[in-house]
């Protein structure tokens, strides 16, 4: 088993005849994943490489009975793609997009509220059950299944924490990229619920940045739910203050998420601390014996 | 984005908020001419640098008269104005806003962003204002008071109401402050804000509500909706070098120390910072090339990189997905062959194509050298930067 996707999954791409939509479509059908189709407005009943498109999301569900939906449209079109989504009724939306309008997210939120669509991102990689399905833009070949969950809100740092888990050849059952925006669908909290309750998945890797209190948040549940070791790292100890370090989320303000409260509140909660970013896997080992 | 006090003025102004009648000016004639214009005085006389506590730093005057109107404006101008929010270098004051003077009998403090507990719109207010407010919330938070905005409803009448009766106004400030409330809403929805401040906002001896200061910061993401917000920006506020790295989607800011980075993702450049200080160096930039880096863009990132005189290293770390570890290093090396890098160079590569990208990394004749991880990386350009300081 894994999180959120697995063989079965099937995916269409919203923004498919797109440079960047279709790039990732072709890589992720290589890949293995059932790329079922895709959405452009205007373009329905064509066929791209092999995919068919549809003008609508509900015409593409209809069709192709997909249940998840990645979305590379740009950033003034991604909060109505995302909710055009929802409201076809998929189950699993992605929207890898980076440069959304926070107040475009304050309303997807209240769309979504409610409904039963999950929502990963926005400005994120994406998600991989590895071998199974991968959904978004990561290395494919990097990954192996195993035990490991990893959830973070960075790309590439997701990738030099399933690089170290590999390269000791420890598996991972899910990857989620949750996204470096403050306001986003799914929190780190909402992953490591999803996998305490996920038989396969032993112990997990959490990434966090500076700013918010989502690790805080995350760490309350570790302390008081969670039963399976959790070993984190926190980007931005060198960070200044006040300071936008790339991601919009990334800012300490006010004084408040800077990284060495949250790694002393993480700590505080019995997760183990990484001080180093090339030490990830290592600290996990610390907590748990493959 | 950050914009100046006038031009958040001029916004508020026109979606209808009392603000104070008021002119941005140029030079000290200017000054004594619109404090005619605005009637009879005291004045205002306030420097306008993005960064708050100018009243400390002698950044904001009272003139009783319009010749003191131009005294003030004229020590202004060219003024190094630092405050703690400036850093100890300051900021040149090359605008003076001038206002109408109003008295005072009370301050207070109103803002509205975006509170990611919630994902909501949050007003926060205070009857303490005029001071700053993260002093207030860290030793009296129970005096601050919060509303939570419902996106479709928006800030409902009785959401103000409720705020407007905790801050202790009587009835007839009640009725100002329920419109007030409502219109600053509609401005920081309607122009995107990322921040909207009003400290403080002020009632006068008429019984009037009125805002005296406003900060207003726009989203960087939404801009593309406000071109004419947009051109508020002001170039003079900003590190030059950032403006620079922003022209070709480089996210750069220049930090304390000298060994320069250069790496893909925004986690993994901060979490690059983070190992360079673990191994006893300092970090002298962020920089992230992003996700599609071209080689023009590597080559303008180490052109940036190298344009900062402590940089005495610099340190590469790619993390290749789908970009491609042979086109990264084609790109160090024609960046490298086209400027000339003087100083000692290490290179980590991981991803895809990584060994090709090891291979012509090897064969161009660079002085690098390469590093097999994070650590290893991070270890080799402390030692080499430090070794270099040794040797001179």
């Amino acid at each position: 088993m894994s999180i959120l996707i697995d063989k079965n999954t099937k995916v269409i791409t919203q923004g498919i005849t797109g440079a960047t939509g279709l790039f990732h479509a072709q890589g992720a059908r290589d890949y293995g994943t059932q790329m079922v189709g895709g959405v452009t407005p205007g373009k329905g009943g064509t066929t791209i490489d092999g995919f068919p498109v549809f003008d609508t999301v509900e015409q593409a569900v209809q069709s192709t009975g997909a249940t998840a939906s990645v979305i590379y449209v740009p950033p003034i079109g991604s909060a109505d793609a995302i909710m055009e989504a929802a409201d076809a009724g998929i189950e699993l939306i992605i929207c890898i997009t980076e440069g959304v309008p926070v107040l475009d997210m304050v309303k997807v939120n209240k769309f979504l509220e409610g409904k039963s669509s999950r929502l990963i991102g926005p400005n994120c990689p994406g998600v991989i059950t590895p071998d199974q399905c991968k959904i978004g833009i990561m290395p494919g070949y990097i990954h192996q299944p195993g035990p490991v969950g990893v959830v973070s809100r960075s790309g590439t740092l997701t990738y030099e924490a399933v690089w170290q888990l590999s390269s000791r050849n420890i598996g991972q059952s899910t990857c989620v990229g949750i996204g470096g925006d403050p306001v986003n669908g799914t929190s780190h909290l909402d992953v490591l619920k999803m996998f305490e309750n996920d038989p396969d998945t032993e112990a997990v890797i959490m990434i966090g940045e500076i700013g918010g209190d989502a690790e805080e948040q995350a760490a309350d549940y570790v302390r008081d739910h969670m039963s399976k070791p959790v070993a984190a790292f926190i980007a931005g100890a060198t960070a200044p203050a006040g300071k936008r370090m790339g991601h919009a989320g990334a800012i300490i303000s006010g004084g408040k998420g800077d990284a060495v409260s949250k790694k002393s509140h993480l700590a505080a909660c019995g997760i183990a601390i990484a001080d180093s970013p090339a030490a990830m896997a290592e600290a996990l080992l610390t907590v748990w014996t493959p | 984005m950050n914009i100046h006090e006038y031009q958040a003025k001029a916004i508020l102004r026109n979606f209808g908020v009392p603000v104070p009648d008021g002119h941005v000016v140029y030079n000290s004639n200017q000054a004594r001419d619109w404090a005619r214009r605005l009637g009879e005085g005291p004045w205002a006389v306030k420097a306008q640098i993005h960064a708050g506590g100018r009243g400390k730093g002698g950044g904001i005057k009272i003139a009783r008269t319009a010749d003191e109107v131009k005294k003030f404006t004229r020590e202004m101008f060219g003024m190094r104005l630092v405050t703690h929010q400036t850093g100890p270098e300051g900021k040149i004051v090359k605008r003076v806003l001038i206002e109408k003077g109003s008295n005072i009998v009370d301050e207070f403090y109103l803002s509205f962003l975006v509170d990611r507990t919630t994902d909501r719109v949050t007003l926060m207010a205070s009857a303490e204002g005029g001071v700053n407010i993260e002093e207030v919330a860290a030793t009296t938070p129970e005096k601050i008071f919060f509303e939570t905005v419902d996106p479709i409803a928006g800030l409902s009448a009785y959401q103000a109401r409720k705020i407007a009766f905790k801050l202790g106004f009587a009835m007839p400030q009640v009725k100002q402050a329920v419109p007030l409330l409502q219109k600053l809403y509609k401005t920081f929805i309607d122009c995107d804000c990322s921040l909207l401040e009003i400290n403080p906002l002020v009632l006068t001896d008429k019984g009037d509500l009125l805002c005296l200061d406003a900060k207003l910061n726009l989203e960087d993401n939404a801009l593309f909706r406000h071109l004419q917000i947009r051109d508020l920006r002001d170039y003079d506020e900003e590190d030059p070098m950032e403006i620079e790295a922003s022209q070709y989607d480089l996210s750069y800011i220049a930090l304390d120390g000298n060994i320069g980075c250069m790496v893909n993702g925004a986690g993994l450049a901060m979490a690059t910072m983070d190992i360079i200080k673990l191994y006893g160096g300092d970090p002298a930039n962020f920089l992230d090339v992003g996700g599609g880096a071209t080689i023009e863009r590597v080559t303008e990132a180490f052109k940036i990189i190298l344009s900062d005189d402590k940089v005495e290293g610099i340190l590469v770390n790619i993390f290749g997905g789908i970009m491609k570890c042979d086109v990264i290093a084609t790109g160090i090396i024609e960046a490298a062959q086209q400027i000339g890098v003087s100083v000692p160079l290490v290179v980590r590569l991981e991803g895809t194509n990584v060994a090709l990208g090891k291979k012509l990394l090897a064969e161009s004749g660079l002085n690098l050298v390469s590093a097999d991880s994070m650590a290893d990386a991070a270890e080799k350009i402390v030692k080499a930067v430090k070794g270099q300081g040794d040797a001179s």
